[in-house]
């Protein structure tokens, strides 16, 4: 169906794709596989003719052709469903999907015909799409098959999908998965970018492995396994089981009680809570994106804006739900939030700004009275120490946060984050975004903090992670603690059930 | 040279607009190599070129700094001019009342009284953005009409000598006077306005720098405005850091007081500004809202400010609003930088 042969692309003189080589057999689901900047997405744009090759050709079903924009693609029969949903939000489906390609007279917009197709599409696949409603009302997974039908209503036979599941629930990324199976057995071919390995396992037919720009192999799914993909990756053994000893609870540092955010017009959206955290174990939060964690873990932190919190929240024994965030962290709280963008870094700051971010206070940084003068030597200092600490490439302290890559910088931020010796470590997403050498890396050290006695309160959507570190689980729904469970001998199935509420399979 | 890429791309921008203006120059009939010549030989010339060029930059590197300083804050600060009114008002005000206080004491009150007039014009919008999130870009501008409303109101029916027809106050006492640069260096002539309050805001440049950069205040005020929802992450009360950067930027425009009505005027006339804080949200972005940057942009503007007066006088057609021009020009091309930094540049990040 697409062929790719020895396609170049260079980016100021850096290759991005070297000599890359790709068949994609008509019917069949391929995924392209790669760590962060393996070139997998560059190999996809050229395909989907956003990119322009240096050298190389592309073939649709056997015949070369010159790409200069993605309409060329869109006309050959290929579509693109990207990373970042292309969508206008105040507009209704259908206005979308016919964007750029009106039906009726040019004074005369014919929705109604289209609407008419576009239900139908919906159904033929059982999308359960409503064409007439906003965007902007609809959840991430439908938008995400908004952007499927815009492609199939242009008549796509070949679908590339650019990290799908980066922005779904593991509830939602089953039905994306339904969803793809049926397109295939409908003929369609469809090409999956992604970095995670159980869903090339679980979705693929065939499997390319891109590491730095080139095609490190190709195997068929039934033939191969997550550890030789990981190895192609990364080009080394990698670890993908947590190894952890038993842990060794001690004295409760956190104990939270009834605790409850209410928003505006009385919406609760944690309700009830109660655990504790004791020094030396890792507690896990399972749960289906939206129910709460993000309320949790902010609560805990200080953080929450908009929303009355009440209940009591106790370090050490000790009241803090009254404190100011930066009386916690001098108690000994931190944070590795779950949006390492939005919350966790000055992007256009240098590392050095940013290792100093929550803890600009503290000596030997801030001299003088008032801790008002802060000393360029000693930030200078921390940083390069946090950097060779935890592994940040490269460890150049002045350049910008926005110039490393997420796994990097979440390295950047855990290792400010250790830096302070905290008691409890609230740590959400912890490796959302990075490849797999980072998040083995960042998996050992949580385990490490763990054996050191620090208290951790993990929060993580991705289901394999918490219930590979969480020496207990807590399942969230819907704002309340549904169960506690032991990770060791409770199924991923179960676990599924609890989150959604048994009314389907995870 | 990090810092000589800096410079280049305002420096682009200001010969662009110098090429656009040479067009202008053409076409209303005049040669632009005479014209230029003049405009930069009258403003360099020794001493009144420079002497009035530096205190035409003086009242810019106040209001560029104030700007500056509220952006580092991610606050766009409108109200320079509102609060440089009401601070030179007061300013005179003290400088009137207290005329026979002597100098060593007057003088610190004065400058005092502009620093933290100013400081609380800018705070009102400070506090009305921090707790009721009220945009700081309608409220400053609001608080410009009070301002010169309340200034001239004041100085039409209670300071104004009898019978005299300028709107203006009665003089400061002569202990309020600040020297002339003319009366201290010899070589200048007293007749320059030059004072010492150039001097001032080049030391409010180095403390400005010092005070955003080295210090923990500043580093809140600056991580507020690059991203409040990691400054509050990071434990930052960032609604404090908003008062707190608005109270200083309104502080600084404050001490165009120290130059207008201590060094120059002695008195506090009616609209005398020419713009000085709406020229300083152009000095500040042309600046890259760096006081280094303040102060060569002030200079330029300062410059400009000088040489149209005699491109105005000695040219057949052009008029000093080809400055108007120029500085136009230039401000579009800067804030056009965004265009041309984008292209070339990896549109897309890499996965």
């Amino acid at each position: 169906m697409l062929e790719l042969r020895e396609i170049t692309k260079r980016f100021a003189g850096v290759p991005a794709n070297d000599r890359v080589n790709l068949t994609v057999a008509p019917g069949t689901i391929h995924a392209l596989v790669g760590e962060n900047g393996a070139g997998k997405s560059t190999a996809m744009r050229i395909a989907y003719g956003f990119y322009g090759a240096d050298s190389g050709e592309i073939l649709v079903e056997g015949r070369v052709h010159r790409f200069t924009s993605p309409h060329d693609a869109i006309r050959l029969g290929i579509g693109m469903v990207h990373q970042h949903f292309m969508l206008v939000e105040p507009m209704t489906v259908a206005e979308n999907i016919v964007l750029g390609l009106e039906p009726g007279s040019p004074f005369a917009l014919d929705l109604k015909s289209a609407e008419a197709r576009i239900r139908a599409l919906s159904d033929e696949l059982g999308l359960a799409i409503d064409p007439t409603r906003r965007i902007e009302d609809l959840s991430v997974g439908q938008q995400q098959r908004v952007e499927l039908l815009k492609a199939l209503y242009r008549e796509a036979r070949l679908l590339i999908l650019d990290e799908p599941t980066a922005v779904l629930s593991p509830q939602a990324t089953a039905e994306l998965f339904t969803i793809l199976r049926r397109m295939r057995a409908q003929g369609k071919t469809i090409v999956i970018v992604t970095h995670k390995l159980s869903e090339v396992l679980d979705i693929s037919d065939e499997v390319t492995v891109m590491r730095d720009g080139r095609v490190v192999g190709h195997r068929r799914t039934a033939e191969t396994n997550a550890a030789e993909l990981a190895h192609l990756m990364v080009g080394r053994d990698v670890l993908l089981r947590v190894v952890k000893p038993a842990a060794q609870p001690k004295a409760p540092v956190l104990g939270v009680r009834g605790l409850a955010v209410t928003f505006k017009g009385g919406e609760k959206r944690l309700d009830g809570v109660s655990f504790e955290v004791r020094a030396g174990e890792i507690v896990g939060i399972a749960g289906i994106e939206g129910n709460g964690q993000t309320e949790l873990v902010e609560a805990l932190a200080g953080l929450t804006e908009g929303g009355a919190v009440s209940g009591t929240i106790e370090l050490d024994g000790r009241s803090v739900a009254g404190l100011s965030v930066r009386q916690r962290r001098a108690l000994g709280i931190s944070h590795v939030p779950e949006d390492r963008h939005r919350r966790g870094l000055l992007l256009d700051f240098d590392l050095q700004e940013n290792a100093i971010l929550g803890a600009d206070d503290r000596p030997p940084v801030a001299v003088g009275p008032g801790r008002f003068w802060l000393r360029r030597d000693e930030i200078r200092r921390k940083t390069e120490k946090i950097l060779a600490a935890f592994d940040v490439r490269p460890p150049d302290p002045e350049r910008p946060a926005r110039a490393l890559s997420g796994g990097n910088q979440q390295k950047l931020i855990l290792g400010r984050e250790l830096d302070l010796q905290p008691k409890l470590l609230l740590v959400a997403q912890p490796t959302r975004g990075v490849d797999i050498g980072g998040i083995e890396f960042i998996h050992r050290r949580l385990v490490e903090l763990r054996d050191a006695g620090c208290a951790l309160l993990l929060v993580s959507s991705e289901l394999e992670e918490v219930t590979a570190l969480a020496d207990r689980l807590l399942v969230m729904r819907r704002g309340r603690i549904v169960a506690e469970v032991d990770p060791e001998t409770t199924s991923m199935e179960e676990i599924g059930l609890l989150m959604t509420g048994g009314s389907a399979a995870a | 040279m990090s810092f000589l890429r800096q410079l280049l791309f305002p420096l682009a921008a200001v010969a662009a607009a110098f090429a656009v203006g040479a067009l202008v120059v053409l076409a209303v009939g005049d040669s632009p190599l005479n014209t230029y010549a003049l405009l930069i030989g009258s403003a360099l010339s020794w001493p009144d070129g420079i002497g009035y060029t530096l205190f035409y930059a003086t009242p810019l590197i106040f209001t560029g700094l104030a700007v500056a300083v509220a952006f580092r804050c991610g606050l766009l600060n409108i109200g320079a001019e509102g609060q440089l009114y009401i601070a030179a008002f007061a300013t005179a005000w003290v400088g009137i009342v207290l005329a026979g206080w002597p100098a060593w004491l007057l003088v610190p009150l004065c400058i005092l009284t502009a620093l933290l007039t100013g400081g609380f014009w800018a705070a009102v919008p400070g506090v009305l953005k921090a707790r009721f999130g009220a945009h700081e870009v309608i409220t400053t501008i609001m608080m410009n009409f009070i301002a010169v409303a309340l200034a001239s109101y004041f100085t039409q029916y209670h300071y104004k000598p009898p019978g005299d027809p300028i709107l203006q106050t009665v003089p400061i006492g002569e202990n309020a006077h600040v020297a002339r640069i003319g009366a201290l260096v010899p070589g200048i002539p007293e007749r320059i306005p030059l004072n010492l309050a150039f001097p001032l805001a080049l030391a409010a440049c180095l403390l400005v720098y010092l005070f955003l950069w080295r210090t923990r205040w500043g580093y809140q005020i600056r991580a507020t405005g690059a991203n409040p929802a990691a400054a509050l992450y990071g434990g930052i009360a960032t609604g404090k850091q908003i008062v707190l950067a608005m109270s200083l930027s309104g502080a600084l425009a404050g001490l165009v007081a120290v130059n207008e009505v201590l060094g120059y005027r002695y008195r506090y006339y009616d609209s005398f500004s020419a713009g000085y804080g709406f020229t300083g949200i152009a000095v500040a972005l042309l600046g890259r809202n760096h006081p280094v940057g303040v102060i060569l942009a002030s200079l330029l503007f300062g410059a400009l400010l000088r040489g149209g007066l005699f491109v105005d006088i000695f040219t057949e057609h052009v008029s000093k609003d080809l400055v108007m021009v120029l500085q136009g020009v230039i401000i579009l091309f800067v804030a056009a930088e965004a265009l041309f930094r984008g292209r070339g540049e990896k549109r897309v990040k890499s996965v």
